[in-house]
C-alpha cells in the first residue's frame, strides 16, 4: 500500500490518480498466501485497496493471525458488513475491514457464503471486541449467524421484529406486512421489557449499588413508569 | 391568514344564545392568552428538522419572543410536543408514551415532511406520519422547514389556543379511535385506498 510508513520516511500523503486495477497489492496479501495457501481464494486490488477472499472455514484463523503477527498487527476492526448481489447464483459476501494502526495499512477481507445453505460464519468477538455490535448489525440486516457470538440478537430493528432481514434482496422495500399491521406490531412492543436495568446501567456502577437494590433489580423489578 | 392578519380574532366572541356568560368568556380569554403566550415545547428531535428547530430557538429567530424560551425536556412539564424529524417504528411506542405523559392541556406540532407523512422514507422502518400514533394540531411542511415556517406554525397554534373554550370539553378528551364511529376508516381500507398511488419507487399509478 502506498501510504505505508516505510515508503519514504516523510509525512504520508494521500495519493491521487489511482487507477481502477493494477495498483500494487498490500504486502499482507502475499504474506497471507504464503502462510495459508489454499485458504486464500484470490486477491484483488480495486482502486488501490486490496481485497482478500478467504475460505469461510478459515476466516477466524486468518484474522487471528493478522491481528497477532508482529509483522501485520491489524489491531482495529473498523467494519463488519455483508453484500448480497441480485444474481441468485452469486454468493453472499461477508466483509471485514481491518486497519493496522502501527503500519498504516488497510485490508479488506471477504468471505463468500453460498445462498441456500445456512448463512453461518465464525464470530470474531474473541479477537476484536468491536465485532460485538458490528456482527449484531450484520445479523439484523442480512441474517448471517455468527458462531460464538455471545449475544447475537437484533440491534437496529426491535426485538419482536417479524419481517425478516431488511437488506436482503428478496425483502420488499416497504416490508412484508401492510402499514397498519406494521404500526400495530410496533405499538404493541414494550421497550421496557427488552432492556434490563443492568443493561442500562454501567456494569461497574451496578456492583456498587446496595445489596437490597441489586436484589430488586435482579428480580426484574421495573423502575420506570 | 397572514402573520399580521388575525388581530380581530384574538377575542373570544360572545354569542348571546350560548350558555356561557360574560364572565366565562372573559375568563376564557384570560386563560387562553396566558396559555398561548407561555407554551413550553417538548422538543422531540430525531433528524435534520431538529437542527432547524435549534436555529429557531437561537438568537436570530428567537423563539423566546413567543413565550417558548423554556425548552421542556421533561414531558411532565411540557405543553407542545414538537416532533422534528422522522420517526421509525422502533420509536413509535416511545413517542406515544411521551405524549401520554404530557399533562393536559397539550398540543402537538408535526414539523417537516417526514414527521407529517413519512416523507421520502416510504420504507419498512419509518412511520408514515406521526398522526397515525398521536393527534397532531399543526403540520409544518418543508424538508426541513425554514425557521420562519416553524414560527408560522407556532403562530397558527397560538391562534388555535386563543380560540379554545373551557366549556368545550371535547378538546381535552383523549380518545382511542372508535370503530363504531361513522368517521372511522379501518387501517386495512386506508391501505387499500393508498395502494394505487404508489410511491417514489413503485409508481403503480402510472401503470408502469
Amino acid at each position: 500500500m502506498r501510504t505505508g510508513a516505510s515508503a519514504s520516511g516523510g509525512e504520508p500523503t494521500t495519493q491521487k490518480n489511482i487507477s481502477h486495477r493494477g495498483e500494487p497489492a498490500n504486502p499482507s496479501a502475499q504474506a497471507l498466501q504464503q502462510k495459508f495457501g489454499g485458504s486464500i481464494k484470490r486477491v484483488e486490488v480495486i482502486w488501490g485497496e486490496t481485497v482478500v477472499y478467504v475460505d469461510p472455514s478459515s476466516v477466524h484463523d486468518v484474522i487471528r493471525w493478522l491481528k497477532d503477527d508482529p509483522s501485520q498487527r491489524y489491531d482495529f476492526l473498523s467494519d463488519v458488513t455483508a453484500v448480497e448481489y441480485r444474481d441468485p447464483e452469486v454468493p453472499i459476501e461477508v466483509v471485514w475491514h481491518l486497519r493496522s494502526l502501527p503500519f498504516r495499512q488497510f485490508l479488506r477481507v471477504k468471505s463468500q457464503l453460498a445462498k441456500g445453505k445456512p448463512l453461518e460464519i465464525d464470530s470474531l468477538y474473541d479477537i476484536y471486541r468491536s465485532a460485538d455490535w458490528l456482527e449484531r448489525e450484520c445479523y439484523d440486516m442480512f441474517g448471517i449467524r455468527f458462531r460464538g457470538h455471545p449475544d447475537l440478537r437484533r440491534i437496529l430493528m426491535w426485538e419482536s421484529y417479524r419481517e425478516g432481514f431488511p437488506l436482503r434482496k428478496d425483502f420488499p422495500l416497504r416490508g412484508r406486512f401492510s402499514r397498519s399491521e406494521q404500526l400495530r406490531q410496533a405499538l404493541a412492543q414494550n421497550p421496557e421489557a427488552r432492556y434490563s436495568m443492568e443493561e442500562l446501567s454501567i456494569a461497574d456502577a451496578y456492583a456498587e449499588l446496595p445489596q437490597e437494590m441489586r436484589d430488586r433489580l435482579s428480580k426484574g423489578e421495573r423502575t420506570g413508569e | 391568514m397572514g402573520l399580521s392578519g388575525p388581530t380581530e380574532r384574538r377575542t373570544v366572541s360572545y354569542a348571546p344564545e350560548s350558555q356561557e356568560g360574560w364572565v366565562a368568556t372573559r375568563l376564557d380569554f384570560l386563560v387562553n392568552w396566558a396559555r398561548a403566550n407561555s407554551l413550553w415545547p417538548m422538543p422531540f428531535g430525531t433528524a435534520c428538522c431538529a437542527i432547524e428547530f435549534m436555529a429557531t430557538a437561537a438568537s436570530d429567530f428567537d423563539l423566546a419572543r413567543f413565550g417558548m424560551e423554556r425548552m421542556s425536556y421533561s414531558p411532565r412539564q411540557a405543553d407542545v410536543l414538537i416532533c422534528a424529524g422522522r420517526v421509525p417504528f422502533k420509536l413509535a411506542p416511545i413517542i406515544r408514551r411521551i405524549w401520554q405523559q404530557m399533562p393536559q392541556p397539550k398540543w402537538c406540532i408535526s414539523m417537516g415532511a417526514c414527521a407529517s407523512t413519512g416523507g421520502m422514507f416510504d420504507n419498512y422502518a419509518v412511520v408514515q406520519g406521526i398522526d397515525t400514533i398521536i393527534p397532531v394540531d399543526v403540520y409544518v411542511p418543508g424538508c426541513p422547514p425554514r425557521p420562519e415556517g416553524l414560527l408560522y406554525g407556532i403562530r397558527m397554534l397560538q391562534e388555535k389556543v386563543k380560540n379554545e373554550r373551557a366549556a368545550d370539553k371535547g378538546t381535552r378528551d383523549e380518545m382511542e379511535p372508535d370503530p363504531t364511529s361513522q368517521l372511522y376508516i379501518p387501517p386495512s381500507v386506508i391501505d387499500e385506498l393508498g395502494e394505487p398511488f404508489g410511491n417514489s419507487v413503485n409508481q403503480t399509478r402510472s401503470g408502469l
